[in-house]
């Protein structure tokens, strides 16, 4: 059984769609929450026969809910891992939901549900994992969706509460309000002006963290930073949201600066050097996936300095996921060796890029 | 407090380092703590949990943290030292001393002011229970064609609903 995109109504990758506020510079907002449910232990400590039941629960849980009647359901634990990554690729599943994390085999009962903007993951770390994904910098909206859902959720499924720790969690970081909200930013401004260390420095001071494209424990590739709230308990959801709004927004204003200053002192070396990451997209042979993604950077800057004017935000988003191995792969039909995958990849950004290209230059 | 190790300089870093099962702690001077491969002007972000396992490693040591074991999942303070994570909602309640003090590290406050839940009552819950099997038997009626059950099904969750 292989994974059948289609059945997604915009093949789950609606958040690419560059509508949000200042999408140029974040790509998209996204808020989970994690929750348990009361009478079975933790996912990774359950038996194979306690987390086919709490997934059995949940299904009936969510055959009633209006928000997820739509819902596609994918079992991950009967899915081959060339459509486990896929999912993966496509930030619709965790790596470890995925089984692709060598320090988290595959669980039974290893599940999501998707519809638009919503996933429930089961079997994750936590039991549930509620999601909301949007383009742009939309906190308020991500978060309004995903109350209403868990809301919903809660008063179908006893959740695991303590009355002074809150919801209960499997990791001790995420206890209490159980939300973390993460703005994926691209930040090549304040890289290349070298202020980003600062910035990084002082989100920390603010309670705030930062990840890379794939979140916990991925590198930071191609400028792209996660930020998102670093503690889950003592303050309220909406004060923990307030303070990653007001930082992300600064920050987003910081990277404006940025490239203001990068224009104006060294406009024709920062023109050269982003034409010559279109350039490289544009005809190279070989790409590697880091390769691709600096590149990529470079464009997507040019994009919003308005250097390269006829490439869209959108066009660049979805290079970003379908340049990857697994959708690589799935383009071709066939599994690739890594440098059949650069060769696969070099093609796919080629030909997009030259879709695209009509009055560029 | 004169470093352990060059007996020199001031000692500014405290290293705990744990061999064979014990606990060993050096408090050294910045240089020696770098040539210990110790790196003290970190710039990675500094994952909270860090600390955390580092406490639950000391309360470990504590003769009151062992032994202890969690009654629904048998989780102990081992098991959490070893994987950074709590086996069940019970584990709250179980180690719930060592966890407040815990949460106050990780997270600066034990006392959760988001939103308060309370759990579904038992009968709703039955009552999704049951509704949710008699959906099911009438999409097998429906499928297997059997149209006065199907009928009676169906007046059955109209009342319930």
């Amino acid at each position: 059984m292989t994974v059948d995109l289609s059945l997604l109504p915009d093949g789950g990758v609606g958040w690419l769609d560059a509508s949000g506020a200042h999408s140029d510079i974040v790509l998209s907002t996204r808020i989970r929450l994690a929750r348990n449910v009361d009478g079975y232990a933790f996912a990774a400590r359950a038996r194979d026969g306690e987390r086919l039941r709490v997934l059995a629960q949940v299904r009936e849980a969510v055959s009633s809910m209006p928000m997820l009647r739509e819902a596609v359901m994918y079992r991950l634990d009967e899915l081959p891992p060339t459509s486990r990554a896929l999912l993966h690729e496509r930030h619709l599943v965790s790596k470890e939901l995925a089984g692709l994390d060598v320090q988290h085999p595959l669980r039974s009962g290893a599940a999501v549900f998707l519809a638009d903007s919503l996933g429930l993951m089961v079997n994750e770390e936590d039991h549930l994992r509620l999601q909301s994904l949007r383009s742009g910098f939309a906190l308020q909206e991500a978060y309004a969706a995903i109350d209403k859902l868990d809301r919903d959720l809660g008063t179908r499924l006893p959740y695991s509460y303590h009355n002074e720790f809150g919801f209960l969690t499997a990791c001790p970081t995420n206890v209490g309000t159980g939300m973390r909200g993460s703005v994926l930013i691209h930040l090549p401004g304040l890289v290349l002006t070298k202020e980003i260390g600062k910035v990084l420095t002082s989100l920390q001071q603010m309670g705030l963290t930062y990840r890379g494209l794939y979140g916990e424990g991925s590198e930071v590739v191609g400028n792209f930073f996660q930020i998102s709230n670093q503690t889950t308990l003592g303050r309220s959801e909406e004060e923990l949201l307030d303070q990653l709004l007001r930082v992300v927004g600064h920050v987003v204003e910081r990277e404006a600066e940025a490239r203001r200053v990068l224009l104006r002192d060294a406009g024709y070396i920062i023109e050269d050097k982003l034409w010559r990451a279109y350039g490289t997209l544009r005809y190279a042979r070989s790409l590697t996936f880091d390769e691709a993604m600096n590149y990529l950077s470079g464009v997507r800057l040019a994009v919003g300095l308005k250097l390269i004017s006829s490439l869209s935000v959108y066009t660049l988003n979805k290079l970003l996921i379908f340049s990857q191995a697994a959708h690589l792969a799935f383009a071709e039909g066939r599994a690739l060796t890594e440098g059949e995958t650069n060769l696969a990849r070099a093609r796919y950004v080629r030909k997009a890029l030259e879709e695209e290209a009509g009055s560029v230059g | 407090m004169l470093c352990d190790s060059c007996h020199e300089r001031d000692a500014t870093v405290q290293l705990t380092t744990i061999q064979d099962n014990a606990v060993h702690q050096l408090h050294l001077c910045e240089r020696c703590a770098a040539e210990r491969g110790v790196e003290t002007t970190v710039a990675a972000p500094k994952h909270p949990l860090g600390e955390f396992l580092h406490d639950a490693q000391q309360q470990l040591a504590m003769p009151n943290g062992e032994g202890l074991r969690c009654t629904f999942c048998k989780t102990t303070m081992a098991d959490f030292r070893a994987t950074g994570r709590w086996g069940c909602a019970r584990c709250y309640t179980n180690f719930e001393a060592g966890i407040r003090e815990l949460l106050r590290r990780v997270h600066g406050n034990h006392r959760h002011v988001g939103r308060s839940y309370h759990p579904p009552m038992s009968e709703n819950l039955e009552r999704s229970a049951v509704l949710g099997e008699l959906k099911d038997r009438l999409r097998r009626a429906i499928e297997s064609e059997q149209f006065e059950l199907a009928a009676d099904l169906r007046d059955r969750i109209r009342v319930m609903e």
